[in-house]
This record gives structure tokens, C-alpha cells and sequence, in this order.
């Protein structure tokens, strides 16, 4: 195997976890990176290529068969061995083989909405309760710090499960991103190892 | 931006859209042994990545996005030199992500930065 001699420290044990941001177009994910990252997100722009290319719709006359999806990344080192990654989903659900891609093997996701433009964020609502087996919870990005809706009506709007966790965060906040970040690990463990018991939340 | 915008994807990779072993955009990847000699007789994308792998541990995305190569072209150039014990895939530590040890680690680690 290609690891037959593989005593370099470097390699050896460092684990790396995923966490994805999702949500409609606009509604902060690009800031909620920013704010944790110890990089800046890098905003890549990554290609579809022709496994894709039924669903590429902006393939124009010059027989282009990729598109352009932009995603951004951050990275925050939890321990010496441990390093967690964010990715932010491009906010089209056209993308969705995308979104199958950057979920495989995450440990959590947080759709992000924004109370003012609650349908952007419908799609991946949508993807993460029927689409995916991804443990998600929702975070209601507050614009201005302030609240725009009681966190009951915005679980009506976008018809949330009872047992998908509602939160509220700042995206540009640091500290409030790294609570979101430990809810839906929390809500990872909840789920996947019913030691807690039925709580809802 | 594109490493080559004048071939398509599928021509760097000999058609060619799977690798052995399933790549994450997280997976870490390495170059333990840097070869000049090997990465001079490299394709330019191919020797992008392997250049790039070379400086230090890096997950597949950045590795990616910091050489201009789509995704899907990456993992494909990775798992090849992969399979010729050029590049080092870390070894997953932990069976699932969703192993409880993991992600009481990584708890941890977050209460650490609140």
C-alpha cells in the first residue's frame, strides 16, 4: 500500500473533521467562515466536469462542458493532531452533486438562513432533511444583531422537524460562530449515539 | 483560473473520473519524499499538486484551489500518484466521523476557543 513507509510525524497522525455551511445565497456563510477561520476562506472556485455536465445550464454555444462553482473553505486547529475544516456550500441548488461531494464524510452541518429572506435557504433546508444523512442544525443568522422573528415562527416557515435544532448566531461573531460550531457537533452526537435519550433537542 | 484552460479536464486525466481509494475534499495528503527528478517528467498539473503537497500536510480542496486545478482533476492526479507512493493519504484516524471519541475531541477543542 502506498503507506508502506509512513513513519513521518507530519502525516501520521493528524485527523482532519469537517463541518459544513450551508444555506441560500447571501445569507453570511462566506462571514460565518471568515469569522473562525485561521485562514482567510479561501474562495475556490472548483469545476464540474463531465459527470456533471447534464446539469449544467449555462454551457453556452462554445461547447463548454464545465462550470464554475464557487465554494469557500476555513480552517481552525483544534489540537496539535486535529484540524477542522468548514466548507460553505455555493448557494445554488443546481449544485447539488456538489453538495454530495463536500458532505461525504462531514461530522455536522449548519444551514445558515437569514430571517429577511427566509426562501433562499428553502433548498438546502430541503437537501439536508431528505437528501442527506448529515446531522444539521439551523442557525438564524441575526443581520444587525438584531431579531427579526421569534425563532418559532421562523421554524414554521421553513417547516423544521421538532428534532432539528433552531439556533440564532452572528455570523461576523467569532464567539458565537464557535458556539453554533459545538451545537450541531452536540446535535452529531445526540443523533448518531442515542445515549441521550429522546430530548428533542 | 484554470492551470490550463485550453484541455479539458477529462484529457489530464485519460478520461478518467474515479480514484481508488475515495478522496474527501478534507482527506489530508502529503509528499514525504520530494523527487525533482520524478516531478520534472510531470504533466504541469500533476507537478503543480505534487509541488504544492510537497510543503507541508494539505487536504485535497486546498491543494486544489492553491494549484488551480478542479476537484474532480485533483483527486484523479492525487489517487495517481497515490498508487505510485509519491503522495501520502493520511490514514482516517477514526472509522466514521460521527466516532464519539472524535467528536468529544472536537468539542473540546472548540470550548477551548469560546
Amino acid at each position: 500500500m502506498a503507506f508502506a513507509s509512513s513513519p513521518d510525524p507530519a502525516t501520521s497522525d493528524l485527523t482532519s473533521v469537517k463541518i459544513v455551511v450551508a444555506g441560500g445565497f447571501g445569507v453570511g456563510k462566506t462571514t460565518l467562515v471568515g469569522a473562525v477561520s485561521e485562514i482567510p476562506p479561501v474562495n475556490t472556485e472548483a469545476w464540474m466536469t463531465q459527470a456533471s455536465r447534464t446539469l449544467d445550464p449555462v454551457s453556452g454555444g462554445d461547447g463548454k462542458t464545465t462550470t464554475t462553482v464557487a465554494m469557500d473553505f476555513g480552517r481552525i486547529t483544534l489540537a496539535r493532531d486535529l484540524v477542522l475544516y468548514l466548507f460553505g456550500t455555493p448557494g445554488q441548488p443546481r449544485f447539488w452533486p456538489m453538495w454530495d461531494d463536500l458532505c461525504r464524510g462531514a461530522s455536522g452541518a449548519v444551514v445558515l438562513v437569514d430571517t429577511r429572506r427566509l426562501d433562499v435557504s428553502f433548498a438546502a433546508v430541503n437537501y439536508f432533511e431528505n437528501d442527506s444523512d448529515v446531522p444539521f442544525i439551523v442557525a438564524a443568522n441575526l443581520f444587525e444583531g438584531r431579531r427579526t422573528h421569534e425563532l418559532d415562527d421562523v421554524r414554521e416557515a421553513l417547516q423544521l422537524s421538532g428534532n432539528v435544532p433552531l439556533t440564532t448566531c452572528d455570523a461576523r461573531d467569532r464567539g458565537s460562530v464557535v458556539r453554533v460550531l459545538g451545537e450541531a457537533i452536540t446535535h452529531t452526537m445526540d443523533v448518531t449515539h442515542s445515549a441521550t435519550p429522546a430530548t428533542a433537542q | 483560473m484554470t492551470a490550463n484552460p485550453w484541455l479539458r479536464p477529462y484529457v489530464l486525466t485519460g478520461g478518467r473520473t474515479q480514484t481508488r481509494q475515495h478522496l474527501y475534499v478534507h482527506t489530508l495528503v502529503s509528499v514525504q519524499h520530494y523527487d525533482a527528478t520524478f516531478a520534472a517528467r510531470l504533466m504541469p498539473e500533476a507537478k503543480k499538486l505534487y509541488d504544492r503537497a510537497s510543503a507541508g500536510v494539505q487536504t485535497v480542496a486546498e491543494l486544489s484551489a492553491h494549484c488551480g486545478v478542479s476537484l474532480g482533476v485533483t483527486r484523479v492526479l492525487l489517487g495517481d500518484l497515490a498508487a505510485g507512493n509519491r503522495v501520502a493519504i493520511n490514514p482516517e484516524t477514526y472509522t466514521s466521523p460521527y466516532d464519539s471519541r472524535l467528536l468529544k475531541r472536537v468539542l473540546h477543542g472548540l470550548r477551548e476557543l469560546a
